[in-house]
């Protein structure tokens, strides 16, 4: 490569704009949502190397018994520098991570940590130890260098629905399923706040490589139902009022079902599926397309198995 | 590899590329098994064969479709063995070939994974299931949408020789040919096809397939009266 001037120039432009996270040190910036719990947001892209996989929402809780932590993102490294902005923030060591489900965004970080505090659902662990691998190989061609000493760690702790009570702070432990085949969600009892899990994204497209969309839905009634204040997402911004990102999620995956149902009964191939305009009401939505896209790989032939009639005639 | 490809499959036949050969496909390779692509040429005239292929797979050549009296559009899913380019060659009755593609980032092992039919251990069971429907258009032309059950075993995997469905034939009432192709084991498991053949509503269609091992497949249709709701 004869490097020029001007490309010179043009690269240490670029240099600037750069991500926070493109510099090879994950940037923890926790926000307090609420007396002793903190939001640290994800950026609202796929898992790429400019943002090292650090897509995953992660809640920080000050607790008298030591940190609590809900999901610990996607590799070592972060979940390292995570526990060290954790413990600064709080005074006290992390006593509890917990796992909210499967994929790896939210919990190949807990390399970091001494298995026996790391929490998840039975369906979760179980889910680990068959996918994990292949999580893991994944994580590694997607981002390399970032996921260096991660290794696949399975939950020690398993947990199931009810209340843990950490010398004083509660959070109370919903067991539910739809975005994966285990997703656990959590209430605050002291701030009131829902910590949702990728149950729920908010201005961030959901997705749905594991997603049973009946069982989704059963469990965003639960939410819903369920008491709270604001509401942390899985993915994209804090929900102050508490409804909007269920709602949300809700509307993108009852769209997500019709839209592909009606595509298969209108003749449309995958590709053409996954060009299919994407209502304005989803305009503040980040990554809609790319989502829709993977929807349609992970949906259409399900769709068409039920949709298409059989033809085939007697040998 | 595109030098060598070209070679084999053009011969000395003039080759161009062009844009007009509409190659589209997803922005992620979310399953590398089964990568939807889809090419258009009906922007020019007198299309008489469409390839469909990845250049860096090990089995790069997907379909070899002739559209004897149908439109020139063909989408089906393919396998993707690593990162590569995916292409659409389209030949004019003069012999001239016009080209177009792009390039596709994709995890590893499309080719060289086992089918999940074969996982399971259920594919026999399924194998000569055929779905179907073909819906009018307003050129004249149906959307013929065709899947099908096969295993589609690279030969690649765990020993288990080359088994894939090999060639696929549409029929008018009269039994005139309207489209043929041959298959290779790069297309995913569970071929799913979408041509455009010339028959208006209600014309009847039937299709003809034989897979590597010689087993006939059939299956009938009737184009529908009715197109469906734009969306």
């Amino acid at each position: 490569m004869i490097l020029t001037r001007r490309g010179m120039l043009a690269a240490g432009a670029a240099l600037i704009a750069v991500p926070a996270q493109a510099q090879g040190n994950y940037v923890i910036e926790p926000v307090a949502m609420g007396d002793g719990i903190w939001m640290v947001h994800g950026a609202d892209e796929p898992i790429a190397p400019a943002n090292g996989g650090a897509i995953a929402n992660i809640t920080i809780i000050a607790t008298p018994a030591g940190t609590v932590l809900c999901d610990c993102g996607p590799s070592l490294a972060y979940a390292r520098a995570l526990r060290k902005v954790a413990e600064e923030l709080t005074g006290k060591p992390v006593v509890r991570a917990y796992v909210t489900h499967l994929h790896p965004d939210h919990g190949m970080g807990i390399a970091a940590f001494d298995p026996r505090i790391v929490a998840a659902l039975p369906g979760t662990i179980e889910a680990l130890a068959r996918e994990g691998r292949g999580y893991s190989d994944a994580m590694y061609r997607l981002l390399n260098d970032w996921m260096r000493g991660t290794e696949l760690v399975l939950p020690g702790r398993t947990i199931t629905a009810g209340r843990e009570d950490f010398s004083g702070r509660a959070l109370k432990l919903l067991a539910l399923s739809g975005h994966s085949g285990a997703d656990l969600a959590l209430v605050d009892e002291r701030s009131g706040l829902m910590i949702g899990g990728d149950l729920v994204f908010h201005n961030r497209a959901p997705s749905t490589p594991t997603a049973d969309l009946p069982a989704w839905r059963v469990s965003l009634d639960r939410l819903s139902a369920e008491p709270h204040g604001g509401l942390i997402p899985g993915h994209g911004p804090y929900d102050p009022d508490g409804r909007a990102a269920i709602a949300q999620t809700r509307d993108w995956i009852d769209w997500l079902e019709e839209t592909l149902t009606q595509a298969v009964r209108s003749g449309l191939d995958m590709v053409e599926a996954g060009e299919l305009p994407i209502p304005d009401r989803f305009a503040t939505m980040a990554a809609a397309r790319y989502e829709l896209q993977r929807s349609v790989s992970h949906l259409y032939p399900g769709l068409e198995a039920r949709l298409l009639p059989r033809i085939d005639q007697p040998g | 590899m595109w030098e060598a490809h070209a070679k084999l499959l053009f011969g000395d036949a003039p080759v161009r590329f062009d844009p007009r050969v509409k190659v589209d496909f997803p922005m992620i390779a979310e399953n590398q098994r089964s990568f939807p692509v889809a090419i258009d040429a009906r922007a020019i005239p007198g299309v008489k064969r469409i390839v469909l292929m990845a250049d860096l797979n090990p089995i790069p050549i997907a379909i070899d479709y002739r559209p004897s009296d149908s439109d020139a559009y063909l989408a089906t899913r393919i396998k993707l063995d690593q990162r590569t380019p995916v292409r659409g060659a389209v030949q004019l009755a003069s012999g001239e070939w016009l080209v177009s593609g792009g390039w596709i980032d994709a995890a590893g092992g499309g080719c060289s994974t086992p089918p999940v039919s074969r996982v399971k251990g259920d594919w026999a069971e399924h194998l000569g299931e055929i779905r179907g429907e073909a819906w009018p258009l307003s050129t004249g032309s149906s959307r013929l949408r065709l899947n099908f059950r096969h295993p589609m075993d690279t030969g690649l995997v765990d020993n288990i020789p080359t088994y894939h469905l090999e060639e696929l034939t549409v029929r008018d009432a009269n039994g005139r040919e309207m489209a043929q192709m041959a298959i290779w084991a790069s297309v995913a498991e569970d071929p799913a096809i979408t041509l455009m053949p010339h028959a208006a509503a209600d014309a009847a269609l039937t299709i003809e397939g034989r897979d590597s091992n010689g087993r006939d497949y059939r299956a009938a249709l009737t184009v529908a009266r009715q197109s469906p709701m734009p969306q």
